[in-house]
């Protein structure tokens, strides 16, 4: 009986997410934060090279002293893996996964626009996923790193990068409306 | 208290603390995401049909709540703005790479950081986006070398912040982005109501309370202003440590905090000229040689490799003497005594450049050392020179085409001196932002 009546431990029905401007508040007191105790922003791209490059490094350490992008990150005896980013990304997937958790919102689906199939939107995520870090890593970092924490510090280049983004973004979505809408 | 705390600026394995740390970071930073709903890529392409601008309004309260509470501690002295990452300018690359990432984010439906917030609850797209990224990020590291020169040099401008390029107080900056914000808030809101169908009278009163706040935070930053060079220079401490050796023990070690003024009476920071020489031929270090001299002086005699920065020129170069070179570059300051290579001194470790010595008696006093066995320097001394001013007569302006201006490294193999020089090794540069 008792057992019946008791809550579930986490919600089973997703919750709805919070306001925008709350939601932002709060990402800019953690970003504020991170600036204040250890003087780097938010990322996540460049950790997604790190990986890349450990992996290269592990099979082929001859090619990634040769290559100079690889080279800076992991040449001789430098472990690419030993930079801050890294366990801000690994935090960050633990990150979401607790508030899916907490919020009853984890659940394997897939999410795009209602006239794609699922093949389709999965092909291109993927391809998405290409493209964005391939520019990511071009422009010295993602909407977190460059839009975000160069936003925050004020940096100029970061806040071209930004419009640059949003331009890309803007430019491409009236031939690709059908992917959303 | 002075941040950022140097023990959290890099991860490091003697310190397992600072993965904590970032880990920690990381997790609040992909548990906000998630709850803002960014897990879900049609909440994000929406924003480039203007049915729902929730990318746009999280992304900006983001960065100007972030921006006025560092501005805020920066102006109070509580953060030294100098020692905080900021993303240095580089144009070209910046801006294609910024357009390719506008391509993937309406392609795939996410930023990188949100793919993640997405693949941890399961979406298959988010995952997908993920993996994707790796092949893209794999991808770049293959085909850099191909436009090596382009993604370093072209349109690279350094540590160059906004207030810079306009002219204005970073002040007056942090209230113009939060004006310009809260005016795309009501823009975005206009845009949903038209475009999204959305009722605004349903969004909660409380939002413009949080306009006014937050406007208010920005007059306070402006009116706060930024710390003076002679406050963030009272600020400065240093370390230094003794060891003393002890008979069949362990050695003692000493620390010693001085201020920056401290570091000048006990002549800390002065080194001779055999040392600033040797440092050349030290692998450890990478000594640059700051001329402060009026650049006749320079031309009349300066030693080889030294670049002339007249006093009133050094804010000029500070952003380049913070960004630009590695992590043990040692700044040897010089004037024609100490005079002027004082106040530089003052000015740049004010500035937080790392590594700052003065050369000792100055160029007079490295002729003395140096100049005595030189045959090419026939100079004769000027008895009637002033506090800081050359103590020879040149009758040619020959540069460092002396032989005492660059000295025989097997001449002068062995000299003695009290090394001054103890390295700092700030955090590599490169490693900060997305890396």
């Amino acid at each position: 009986m008792t057992a019946q009546t008791k809550k579930p431990l986490f919600p089973t029905t997703p919750k709805p997410f919070v306001h925008p401007y709350f939601g932002g508040m709060v990402l800019g007191i953690v970003l504020f934060l991170a600036l204040l105790l250890t003087g780097n922003g938010l990322g996540s791209s460049g950790a997604t090279s790190r990986f890349v490059t450990a992996v290269t490094d592990v099979f082929a350490p001859e090619h990634v002293d040769r290559t100079p992008y690889l080279l800076k990150l992991a040449g001789g005896d430098k472990n690419p893996l030993d930079d801050w980013i890294v366990p801000v990304y690994i935090g960050a997937l633990f990150g979401g996964f607790a508030s899916g958790l907490f919020n009853g919102r984890l659940k394997f689906e897939t999410t795009k626009g209602p006239n794609i199939s699922n093949r389709t939107r999965w092909l291109m995520s993927f391809l998405g996923g290409v493209i964005f870090l391939y520019g990511a890593r071009m422009a010295r970092g993602c909407t977190s790193g460059q839009a975000l924490t160069g936003g925050t510090t004020l940096s100029a280049g970061s806040w071209v990068v930004r419009f640059a983004i949003f331009g890309g973004a803007y430019g491409l979505a009236y031939f690709l409306r059908k992917l959303w809408n | 208290m002075n941040f950022p705390l140097p023990e959290f600026v890099a991860v490091s394995a003697s310190n397992p603390w600072t993965y904590v740390v970032f880990a920690l970071i990381g997790f609040a930073f992909g548990y906000t995401l998630e709850m803002s709903g960014f897990g879900d890529s049609r909440k994000l392409a929406a924003q480039f049909y203007f049915t729902e601008m929730t990318v746009l309004k999280v992304m900006f309260t983001a960065i100007v709540t972030a921006m006025v509470l560092l501005f805020g501690a920066v102006g109070m002295g509580i953060l030294n703005f100098n020692q905080v990452w900021v993303n240095p300018t580089y144009l070209s690359s910046g801006i294609l790479g910024g357009l390719i990432m506008g391509v993937g984010f309406i392609i795939g439906g996410f930023c990188p950081t949100t793919s993640l917030a997405s693949a941890s609850t399961g979406k298959i797209d988010g995952m997908l986006f993920m993996l994707g990224g790796f092949v893209g990020a794999l991808l770049f590291g293959e085909t850099e070398s191909l436009f090596d020169n382009w993604y370093n040099n072209a349109g690279y401008f350094g540590r160059v912040t906004l207030d810079q390029v306009f002219n204005l107080p970073i002040g007056v900056v942090v209230l113009l982005v939060v004006l310009m914000a809260l005016f795309m808030f009501w823009g975005s809101e206009q845009l949903e109501r038209i475009f999204g169908k959305k009722d605004l009278s349903k969004e909660p009163k409380l939002r413009l309370a949080g306009a006014g706040a937050l406007f208010a935070a920005a007059v306070a930053v402006v009116l706060i202003g930024s710390p003076t060079i002679e406050e963030k220079y009272n600020a400065l401490t240093f370390t230094r440590t003794e060891t003393i050796e002890q008979l069949n023990a362990d050695p003692i070690v000493n620390t010693y905090i001085y201020t920056a003024d401290e570091m000048l009476e006990n002549r800390l920071v002065f080194i001779t000229p055999a040392e600033a020489f040797k440092a050349r031929y030290n692998q450890a270090m990478n000594p640059v040689y700051l001329d402060v001299r009026a650049e006749a002086d320079y031309n009349l005699y300066h030693i080889e490799d030294a670049i002339n920065v007249p006093q009133n020129r050094l804010a000029e170069v500070l952003p380049v003497l913070l960004t630009e070179p590695p992590a043990n570059t040692v700044f040897i300051v010089m004037s024609n005594d100490e005079t002027a290579a004082i106040e530089a001194w003052k000015f740049l470790s004010a500035s937080a450049v790392p590594n700052v010595y003065i050369l000792e008696g100055g160029v007079n006093n490295w002729i003395v050392f140096f100049g005595k066995d030189d045959k090419t320097l026939a100079v004769q001394p000027k008895p009637e020179a002033g506090d800081d001013e050359l103590g020879y007569i040149f009758p040619v302006a020959l540069g460092s085409q002396y032989e005492s201006c660059s000295p025989n490294p097997v001449e002068y193999e062995n000299l003695e001196f009290t090394a001054k020089i103890k390295l700092q090794l700030k955090r590599d540069k490169s490693g900060g932002g997305c890396g």
